[in-house]
């Protein structure tokens, strides 16, 4: 019943084929929207099923879980502090040396570098984020730790830790509170909190210095060339005109960072000790939420591989806030780009 | 020249300095990382590697492991694709601008960076203990789980390319097509989604870049098998795993091992995604 090219289908046939293709396209269009759909139902089944998988830790500790440093399969009584402490802390580290780095990344590569060097810098920067984790993990694991335990840390405990090798309290130890405790160390290895958030650090550079490159250029030129006409220099351009303009998606762009820093496992597997004692130290191993999960899981029953499911869907929920805020901030400047 | 004008040079000098040694730190630990894998890595190199199995122990090799590698990234990839550029094709075609299109946009952003090993665990919920209900009891990883849970993690990554690059098509060549009286799902099909294909292309590379390194959700889904196998209902191992295994194991021999595997990951990585962006070069997809 096809029409012949050339003469007019008669309108029988244009009817039915316009039935065909509007049956058609609704199928089409409903098979898109269920896949997605399945986006939106991967992240609520992640979040459900681990609060299904948690239900009995959560009825059994209440709130009591989330403050108790306990960790003890042998009488079955488990806290989320020590991991939890571990993630906050391993994190918060990796953000104050990530930031300022990324922060001088980002200026060197917008403001500073001449052309040329551009864009080989900004791809060789790039290609730390391509490097898979459990690589940053071995590294850290055969290569830093060692050497932050050679080089490193035994210039930390006896200059500013309050339990010294040669047993001479140093003026930071003596008169500024806390950081002798967070110094002190007997532990002869290297893997510790504090190198976990240096790997981190390393980790989330490429991310946070990305996007601060890219937000730093969406400042109108009219603003910093006003600004230089004025006798700025290149830094008050930076400083005052840059960062202020910029300021919601810098910040968008830092607490990705920290939503990748929270959720990292295997680097941190690899390198924090997985040690369950609680340790205020930074140079002790201590474990974080991920690495407790990706250790004790296969190996769980009972009551533990629920506290574990209970830790995952803590992990989930905090970082998919962290990660909220950092998307709500970074279209903050998309809005004001529009107008 | 007085004392402000010395003070706010100085300022500036330091600064810029400064800048150029954050850069300068960012670029050693790429070269020290780098370096030391290819270093470790191409020394302890050697045809065993890729013939003998993970159950001879230090005289064996990775061979199992690859092949697991390889069909739980491939698992992975032909899951995700097809669900991802469907889902990514409503939202840049159908959803545009409604309040359901830009939730799932805005979800679908989050998941990218959600951790993976949540993801593990989900999967493990959904389908490693509801198959061990089938199975009376012992416990059922598989490959196949695996291959699910990284579908789950590359699904955002071409759900997002998909969804950029549809949109990057000019409106006239919709506008074109829809005066012609195509439909507007041939005109997705056949028109669109050809013309945003190297696009499409790029963002499942950088999909299976971003999954051939993880490690997490694979320790309680597809678990690790010493032995060679095929097929995807049976406990597999993958490099990744391996790497992992081996780095924890005391022997230095399986250190080597572990370095071994970690260089073939990386290269693995690298050059997919230099390779894709070099081809595709004109295209520009970001990734955080």
């Amino acid at each position: 019943m096809s029409a012949q090219p050339g003469t007019i289908a008669p309108p029988m046939v244009v009817e039915q084929r316009t039935r065909r293709d509007a049956r058609q396209e609704l199928l089409f269009r409903w098979l898109l929207k269920g896949c997605a759909l399945l986006v939106l139902a991967s992240l609520l089944g992640a979040a459900f099923a681990t609060l299904w998988g948690g239900r009995e830790a959560f009825a059994k500790f209440g709130w009591h879980f989330l403050i108790s440093t306990a960790w003890d399969p042998g009488n079955d009584v488990y806290g989320a502090l020590v991991p939890v402490y571990g993630t906050i802390v391993t994190s918060l580290i990796a953000l104050l040396i990530a930031v300022p780095v990324s922060f001088g990344i980002a200026l060197y590569l917008s403001e500073v570098a001449p052309s040329w060097l551009r864009t080989p810098v900004s791809s060789a920067i790039e290609l730390l984020a391509g490097i898979p984790s459990i690589i940053y993990g071995m590294w850290g694991l055969f290569v830093f730790a060692p050497f932050f335990s050679a080089h490193i840390k035994p210039w930390l405990t006896s200059n500013l830790g309050n339990k010294p090798d040669d047993g001479k309290l140093s003026w930071v130890a003596q008169h500024v509170p806390f950081v002798g405790k967070l110094f002190a160390s007997d532990y002869p290895f290297g893997a510790s909190i504090l190198v976990a958030g240096i790997v981190l650090a390393i980790m989330i550079i490429p991310f946070i210095s990305s996007v601060m490159r890219e937000v730093f250029q969406t400042v109108p030129t009219r603003l910093k060339e006003s600004a230089y006409a004025l006798g700025s220099s290149t830094w008050e351009v930076s400083w005052d005109i840059v960062l202020p303009y910029t300021r919601s998606a810098v910040i968008g762009g830092i607490f990705l960072g920290l939503g990748r820093a929270l959720g990292e496992t295997m680097a941190v597997a690899f390198i924090i000790g997985n040690s369950m004692t609680f340790s205020a130290s930074l140079l002790d191993p201590g474990t974080s939420i991920a690495s407790t999960i990706a250790n004790q899981f296969s190996e769980a029953s009972g009551l533990q591989k629920s506290s574990l499911m209970a830790l995952a869907f803590l992990l989930f929920v905090v970082t998919f806030f962290v990660l909220l805020i950092a998307r709500l901030m970074l279209s903050q400047l998309k809005r004001k780009e529009g107008n | 020249m007085s004392s402000i004008y010395l003070r706010r040079r100085l300022t500036n000098w330091i600064a810029m300095g400064l800048s150029a040694v954050a850069t300068l730190i960012g670029l050693v630990f790429l070269a020290w990382i780098l370096w030391e894998t290819l270093r470790q890595g191409i020394s302890a190199l050697n045809f065993k590697l890729f013939t003998s199995i993970t159950a001879n122990g230090e005289d064996g090799g990775l061979a199992n492991a690859m092949v697991g590698s390889l069909i739980i990234n491939f698992l992975g990839i032909a899951i995700a694709t097809p669900i991802g550029v469907m889902a990514g094709t409503w939202l840049a075609e159908y959803a545009n601008r409604t309040k359901l299109g830009e939730t799932i946009r805005f979800l679908n952003d989050i998941l990218l960076s959600a951790p993976s090993i949540v993801m593990g665990l989900f999967v493990y919920t959904i389908i490693v203990l509801p198959s061990t209900a089938l199975t009376h009891g012992s416990t059922t990883f598989s490959g196949f789980a695996g291959g699910v849970a990284l579908a789950l993690i590359a699904l955002p990554v071409i759900v997002r390319t998909t969804d950029e690059m549809l949109r990057l098509v000019p409106s006239t060549l919709r506008e074109a097509a829809l005066s012609l009286g195509v439909p507007q799902w041939k005109l997705t099909m056949q028109i669109l989604v050809r013309a945003a294909r190297s696009g499409i292309i790029t963002g499942v590379l950088l999909a299976l870049a971003r999954i051939s390194g993880e490690t997490a959700p694979l320790l309680f889904t597809a678990f690790g098998n010493n032995y060679m196998t095929l097929n995807p209902i049976d406990k597999m191992s993958s490099l990744p795993q391996i790497i992992y295994q081996y780095a924890n194991d005391p022997g230095d021999t399986m250190h080597a091992m572990a370095w071994a595997g970690a260089f073939v990951v990386t290269m693995f990585v690298l050059l997919l995604s230099l390779g894709s962006r070099l081809i595709f070069s004109r295209n520009k997809v970001s990734h955080d």
